[in-house]
């Protein structure tokens, strides 16, 4: 009687499709990426039961940080071309010439806090040395005419101009900062006659109930 | 993991030297689990909660528009004072305590649902709907205010405004030791 042979299957399996499908969900995650920027304002921003999504662009975002125990208030504007256009009025308004390298250095700053008196200065650091330098946090007060003011009145005119629409407005405040800095954004914004803006918050891990 | 040689492996005895078929089967073994690996790298550094905007509209204080009378008992003062304490009266300054509270649930959002009720019992609609005056004091912090902002949404006030404090009101809170 002859003995039943198992067949010796190879143990070779076609990878094929899965390389496939791991190479098409790779593709997707590169390209949905968006990498962390890194945040120098250290803002612990407060929650809300809001569900609302920051837009993600024709938006200025004011941070107040808590740096060295001092309030700290930095400002980033989307779209290089916004703050080409917005450096360009900066430095006339406050006679300093900035050099068409540090233009396109600063149209890639996401987020900056110096006067504008050391800006220059800082744009010509590597970005690795710049956190070095000293945040000492953009120059605001209640009255008409300051640096942060200027800024924002800027960068609103260079998005006028440049894309025909106003630019939203989104204050961004750490959780521990007393009232008197939120109502200066607030006071400066109404001076400009802006009266509509965001607060950006957090949503609210678990909801009380 | 390779393969298994499962050929026979006969030897050519004698016959003609045939060249060797060379397996057109790549191995992608090593491909797949480096996918795999950018795959969960990807997956684990995107930002997946993002950031949530709440609106706040401020009023136009450069135009002095005609001003509608409001009844007094349809208001309620909300003071922001510092300890993460707040006082809230009803009506005009001074003519009523005020009640010192905390924020949360149990807190301001209950205040905010039963006077919201209160006004809306004693007052003829359409005008009965409570005006809430949120006055920040400097000694307060900016999630306090947020999460006043936050118990109007959740409750559901129509009409507040974060307004300026008055030092009658500032001495209110320093009498309740929370400024």
């Amino acid at each position: 009687m002859p003995r039943v042979k198992v067949a010796r299957k190879s143990t070779f399996i076609d990878m094929t499709a899965m390389c496939d499908v791991a190479f098409l969900l790779l593709t997707f995650f590169i390209l949905t990426a968006k990498p962390k920027v890194d945040d120098p304002t250290k803002a612990e921003i407060p929650f809300s039961s809001k569900t609302t999504p920051v837009p993600e662009d024709n938006l200025a975002t004011i941070t107040v940080g808590n740096i060295n125990g001092k309030s700290t208030i930095f400002y980033s504007v989307t779209g290089a071309d916004v703050r080409t256009e917005t450096l360009k009025a900066m430095g006339d308004k406050y006679k300093v010439s900035f050099t068409p390298e540090e233009i396109s250095r600063f149209s890639l700053l996401e987020v900056f806090g110096v006067p504008i008196a050391n800006l220059k200065q800082y744009l010509d650091l590597r970005p690795d040395e710049r956190k070095g330098f000293p945040t000492a946090g953009i120059p605001a007060d209640t009255t008409a005419a300051n640096e942060l003011g200027d800024w924002i009145y800027l960068s609103r005119q260079a998005e006028r101009g440049l894309h025909n629409r106003d630019l939203d407005i989104a204050i961004k405040g750490d959780r521990k900062q007393e009232y008197p800095v939120i109502n200066e954004i607030i006071s400066i914004l109404g001076h400009q006659k802006k009266f509509k803006f965001d607060l950006i918050t957090d949503l609210r891990a678990a909801p009380k109930k | 993991m390779a393969e298994l040689d499962t050929s026979g492996g006969g030897k050519h005895k004698g016959g003609k030297i045939r060249s060797k078929k060379a397996s057109t089967r790549v191995d992608l073994t090593a491909m797949v689990d480096l996918a795999f690996l950018l795959i969960t790298f990807f997956m684990l550094t995107t930002t997946l909660s993002k950031k949530k905007a709440m609106d706040l509209a401020m009023p136009d204080n450069s135009v002095q528009k005609s001003q509608l009378p409001v009844a007094a008992t349809r208001s309620m003062t909300i003071l922001l004072g510092s300890h993460n304490k707040l006082e809230w009266y009803m009506g005009e300054a001074g003519k009523s305590a005020p009640t010192v509270d905390s924020y949360g649930k149990d807190g301001l959002r209950k205040a905010l649902i039963e006077n919201g009720k209160k006004v809306a019992e004693t007052h003829a609609a359409p005008d009965n709907f409570m005006i809430v005056l949120i006055k920040p004091s400097d000694k307060s912090t900016y999630e306090n205010l947020v999460n006043t902002l936050d118990e109007m949404n959740i409750t559901g006030v129509q009409s507040y405004a974060i307004v300026k404090i008055t030092p009658m009101e500032l001495g209110d809170l320093q009498k309740n030791n929370i400024y």
